[in-house]
């Protein structure tokens, strides 16, 4: 057979001239196919770059070989090296008459430039003139090149031009130029406000490519504003059903099903309009809203997902399971070993998946199994991005359900100990104050305890090498206040050990400082109980390298601690009170001491002051950039990636059972500012130590939001009235799922058994646990329709953290689970079609032998070509084998043969 | 704003094709495109899915034959769907081509370029049909 293949190739040999390209190009592209490493790749592109500099400087260059010098200067950029000497060629290609020349120069220039590169202007005037041109494939290389490289200032330049072209008799040319205005709105939304009507006018163009764009910014304008187009329903009701009735062009099929893509893109956009809004999720979907037929269906497309053997399909379940999870709790226990095998699968990717699945179902009953997980595997990769994200949903999910102070205290160890230069400030700052407040209560003994047990474990992490300077300021701090308190350790114990950490890190100032501090305090505490301080050596020579110190701030410490250190004890005990941490300081923000000196010389003709935004008349603007501020620092640790992708309603949600959420979408973003902006400056930079407030933000309503969205089902509905009777109920509740599937599948893995035991299995007794609790807690809530404001208290650390976490829980009640179910929507819609996506998909995983592909497309080549090869018996694709052959056949003659060094550059990529 | 990148990489990691539908330095994406590449890479079995999370970009790939198509996406994008555009791609040049391989890329990379700029625009997929997505290539060619 390969003889046969190779004679054909000889055959075939003889007259072929080339692809019409040079030796030279064709010799550059063999040694770069067939080198072997980065290195020698490298040595070629840098010879390459020598030729080129000296070619392009030679008169009078043919247009052709000037065509192939720009793509081999785009070869040089891909391969990673600068080809800016060369700009200059492709940017006067664009001038060019030719339509090939003129549209490699601008992917040249597409390719090399920036938008705000200073030869785009060399470029506007050409692009203008070509805008122009009765050759509408010139008018479309032009749109492509507005597409990439008009920025806001250029947009008037070729903006009424783009506008007349919106109505060009070119359908290709409608589409490209209603993607120019998605790129000028993208820019610069102002420029084009005035135009957005026509996104809605193209929507019904007679031609499916145009109309099929121009989805792409009508999706951007009502994710924007969904209510301007909510008239649009019935167009995009009706132009999907034209679609799946197959009424487009046969060319938009892709393997049997009618366009897929642009079904793919009607559905997100009708998920967008049907959030909230029931009668248009009726016209839409003739269901009411949550429609159990269309959750259950989702959860069957899910249990089939994470059923097959396919890991992308297994992924899609485990996605879909953290969408729908949201609004049925049930789903997920139906699944438990699926999950479980997900989360010990060996691919990373399903992994994380799988993780954020659990982040999104943790509950106080969960939470340690879940945690403990999640650090096992943020000590266990190496990837910074992905284990600051993980660290943070550790102190999420540990702020919020820990269960206990010292469980919370050895998270936060743990993370800070393997991620501490990853986590934000604000975490260390919260874990401060959670030691200093303790549980709030008053219970004093409890607060030492877990005092003490912080100094002990900090005690014993100190001497570890290399810790993080973040996790080290945190150990000082706490060492510095309540090192001494318990009278377990001694002033000179605890100072030692202090010396020893600035010794060791004598490059990290801030740890230092904290040290310096925290020396202090011992200090000032032994001279206030009236015991004699005796200052340890290396401790004096610490002050001493420090008094002459560069950092003015490590030199005030110094000096302020050699101050202390002379003081009488009252001096020492007011100056540093024990444990006062907490204790507010009260400023007098406006410096009302100063007015009878200010009203003495305004009275002596002083002009008065005027404040700098009455000045410059910015009164509300500036007042509301500074609560913007607040907020943007309050919400330093949030991640809007795991947010709903919806602005939540936290407060009307108007009763627990209606997950129809009412459109009032800016109530959130105001809650944090009332709190703040009263308060005196001391406080205000206090409030970032601050956990109230925080957990509202924070709170993941996830899981327990369902109580109430599953509570119309009868018997949730007798869970989640009742109060602490009903907690034998539930918890034999609990273990019924969990024998009953013991008795079915007796050989499952025990240890398996018992994570998913651990994972799901509580999961009914938390919901009546909570229930109950806050029932306790909080009477009014289920009763009355009143906003849950914000508490005024501050909020409790865990596992108090439970009942105030019911304010947002409401609030997710009223999400919309259809925004939900889009992801779900969209991957089906793929089987939207009569073929199995099943079928489809299961072989879809990564290809590294490719006969899956093969099959696929061989169905396809088999339906659409029709293959009359008898030529070659072991190809049996296209009518296209005899130009193949030539094409080998050519390649060969220029010494690319695959016997050569690079055999797989033949490989077909179908075959 | 959806598709972020398009790469096509070989399996010893060289770059045969890379077009960003965001601006990034020369170092920026030699920087990205060897990260994506060696994790990519690193996923050769077939009992993995197609699916990889760096930095705050989601990519999903898919080998032929000796090529990686790699496609780095927003959040919110749906991966099937993706795994499915690379594929008509795939198709789309294989049309062109007729049994399309890595050297006809490397031979004809204006074309393959071509072919993506009718496909995707602004980061989205805007044509899909394979007659209108070759026409202005078979065009051009025939005016040769």
């Amino acid at each position: 057979m390969e003889q046969l293949k190779t004679i054909g190739r000889e055959l075939a040999m003889g007259s072929q001239g080339g692809f019409g390209q040079s030796k030279e190009f064709l010799d550059l592209v063999k040694s770069i196919g067939e080198s072997r490493s980065k290195a020698e790749e490298d040595r070629i592109v840098l010879s390459e770059i020598d030729i080129l500099k000296r070619k392009l400087l030679e008169p009078d260059i043919p247009k052709r070989k000037m065509k192939e010098y720009i793509i081999r200067l785009v070869y040089i950029e891909m391969l990673g090296h600068d080809a800016s000497f060369g700009y200059i060629h492709a940017v006067k290609m664009t001038h060019h008459d030719t339509l090939l020349l003129k549209r490699t120069g601008y992917l040249a220039v597409t390719l090399f430039l920036d938008e705000d590169h200073d030869l785009i202007i060399l470029i506007v005037n050409t692009i203008q003139k070509d805008l122009r041109s009765d050759n509408y494939l010139v008018v479309c290389a032009a749109l492509n090149a507005v597409c990439r490289l008009i920025n806001e200032e250029t947009i008037p330049a070729v903006l009424p031009q783009v506008v007349d072209l919106l109505n060009h008799q070119k359908e290709a040319v409608r589409k490209k130029a209603i993607m120019a205005l998605h790129r000028f709105h993208r820019k610069s939304p102002s420029s084009v406000s005035h135009l957005v009507s026509n996104f809605r006018r193209k929507l019904c163009d007679n031609d499916p490519g145009v109309m099929g764009a121009t989805l792409c910014p009508l999706f951007d304008l009502i994710s924007e504003d969904v209510d301007s187009y909510k008239d649009l329903v019935s167009s995009f009701v009706s132009i999907l059903k034209q679609v799946t009735e197959r009424r487009l062009p046969k060319s938009y099929d892709y393997h049997q099903m009618p366009a897929p893509f642009i079904q793919i893109k009607l559905l997100k956009i009708m998920a967008l309009l049907s959030g909230g809004d029931k009668s248009a999720s009726e016209m839409m979907y003739m269901f009411q809203l949550p429609s159990p037929q269309l959750l259950e269906a989702a959860a069957d497309a899910i249990s089939k997902f994470l059923k097959s053997d396919s890991h992308n399909l297994k992924y899609m379940g485990i996605d879909g399971l953290g969408r729908l999870i949201k609004i049925s709790s049930d789903i997920a226990e139906q699944h438990q070993l699926a999950v479980i095998d997900c989360l010990e699968d060996p691919d990373d990717t399903l992994k994380r998946k799988t993780f954020e699945l659990l982040y999104k179902m943790t509950k106080s009953s969960n939470v340690e199994v879940i945690v403990d997980r999640m650090i096992d595997y943020m000590i266990s990769i190496n990837d910074n991005h992905y284990k600051t994200e993980i660290a943070s949903r550790c102190v999420e999910l540990a702020e919020q359900f820990a269960p206990s102070n010292q469980w919370f205290i050895q998270i936060m160890n743990k993370v800070f100990e393997h991620a501490g230069d990853l986590v934000n400030i604000k975490v260390a700052h919260n874990l401060m104050r959670l030691i200093a407040e303790g549980f709030g209560e008053d219970d004093d003994d409890a607060d030492n305890k877990l005092r003490l047990s912080a100094v002990e474990s900090y005690l014993q992490i100190i001497s570890e090498p290399k810790l993080p300077s973040l996790f080290l300021q945190v150990i000082s701090w706490v060492l510095g206040e309540y090192g001494t308190a318990d009278g377990k350790y001694s002033a000179s114990y605890i100072s030692g050990k202090l010396c020893d950490v600035a010794d060791a890190y004598s490059s990290d100032e801030t740890v230092k400082g904290y040290a310096v501090s925290a020396l202090m305090k011992i200090y000032a505490f032994e001279i206030a109980c009236g015991r004699k301080v005796d200052v340890l050596p290396e401790c004096q020579s610490l002050i001493e390298e420090l008094l002459a110190s560069h950092s003015t701030d490590l030199q005030q410490r110094a000096y302020e601690l050699q101050a202390l250190l002379a003081l009488d004890a009252r001096a020492v005990e007011s100056i540093l009170p024990l444990d006062a941490s907490c204790e507010d300081i009260e400023v007098d923000k406006d410096l009302s001491f100063l007015n009878g000196y200010i009203q003495q010389a305004i009275e002596s003709g002083a002009q008065p002051y005027i404040s700098e935004r009455e000045r410059s008349g910015m009164f509300e603007t500036t007042d509301y950039h500074s609560q913007d501020h607040h907020e943007v620092t309050s919400h330093a640790l949030r991640f809007e990636a795991y947010e709903l992708p919806k602005p939540s309603v936290p407060s009307q949600a108007s009763t627990e059972l209606v997950p129809v959420p009412e459109p009032s979408y800016y109530s959130e973003p105001h809650q944090p500012v009332s709190t703040s902006s009263s308060v005196s400056e001391r406080e205000s930079s206090e409030i970032k130590l601050r956990l109230d407030g925080v957990k509202q933000k924070w709170g993941r309503p996830s899981y327990q939001s369902s109580t109430s969205a599953s509570s119309s089902t009868p018997p949730r509905a007798a869970n989640g009235t009742s109060t602490h009777a009903d907690g034998g109920v539930a918890s034999s509740s609990s273990s019924k799922p969990r024998s009953s599937y013991e008795s079915k599948k007796p050989e499952i893995d025990p240890e398996k058994q018992r994570l998913a035991a651990s994972l799901f299995g509580g999961s009914s007794l938390s919901r009546s646990d909570r229930k109950s609790s806050s029932g306790g807690h909080k009477p009014a809530k289920g009763t009355a329709n009143k906003p849950p404001k914000e508490n005024p208290i501050p909020v409790q650390p865990p596992p108090d953290l439970l009942d105030f976490g019911e304010p947002t829980a409401t609030s997710v009640t009223a999400t919309d689970p259809f925004k939900e179910l889009e992801g779900l929507m969209d991957s089906s819609s793929q089987d939207g079609g009569s073929t199995d996506v099943m079928g489809l998909y299961s072989d879809a995983a990564p290809v590294t032998t490719t006969t899956s592909v093969d099959s696929l497309l061989s169905e396809l080549s088999g339906s659409s070509k029709g293959n009359p090869g008898t030529y070659q018996s072991q190809t049996s694709k296209g009518p296209n084998s005899k130009e193949a052959l030539e094409k080998d056949a050519l390649v060969r003659q220029m010494g690319v043969n695959p016997t050569s060094q690079n055999p797989t550059l033949f490989k077909d990529l179908l075959g | 704003m959806g598709i972020r990148f398009i790469l096509m990489v070989n399996k010893q990691g060289q770059t045969r094709l890379a077009q960003y539908y965001e601006w990034l330095t020369l170092e920026e994406r030699r920087a990205l495109e060897g990260e994506i590449v060696r994790k990519c890479l690193a996923r050769n079995d077939q009992q993995q899915c197609s699916f990889v999370e760096h930095r705050n970009y989601k990519i999903v790939y898919r080998r032929y034959a000796s090529l990686f198509f790699m496609v780095g996406v927003d959040d919110d994008e749906n991966e099937l769907a993706i795994l499915e555009f690379i594929h008509l791609l795939v198709e789309t040049m294989d049309k062109h081509f007729g049994n399309v391989c890595e050297l006809d890329i490397m031979f004809h990379l204006e074309k393959a370029h071509f072919m993506l700029e009718e496909m995707v625009m602004n980061g989205c997929i805007v044509e899909t049909s394979k007659a209108n997505i070759l026409s202005p290539i078979q065009l051009m060619d025939k005016a040769h």
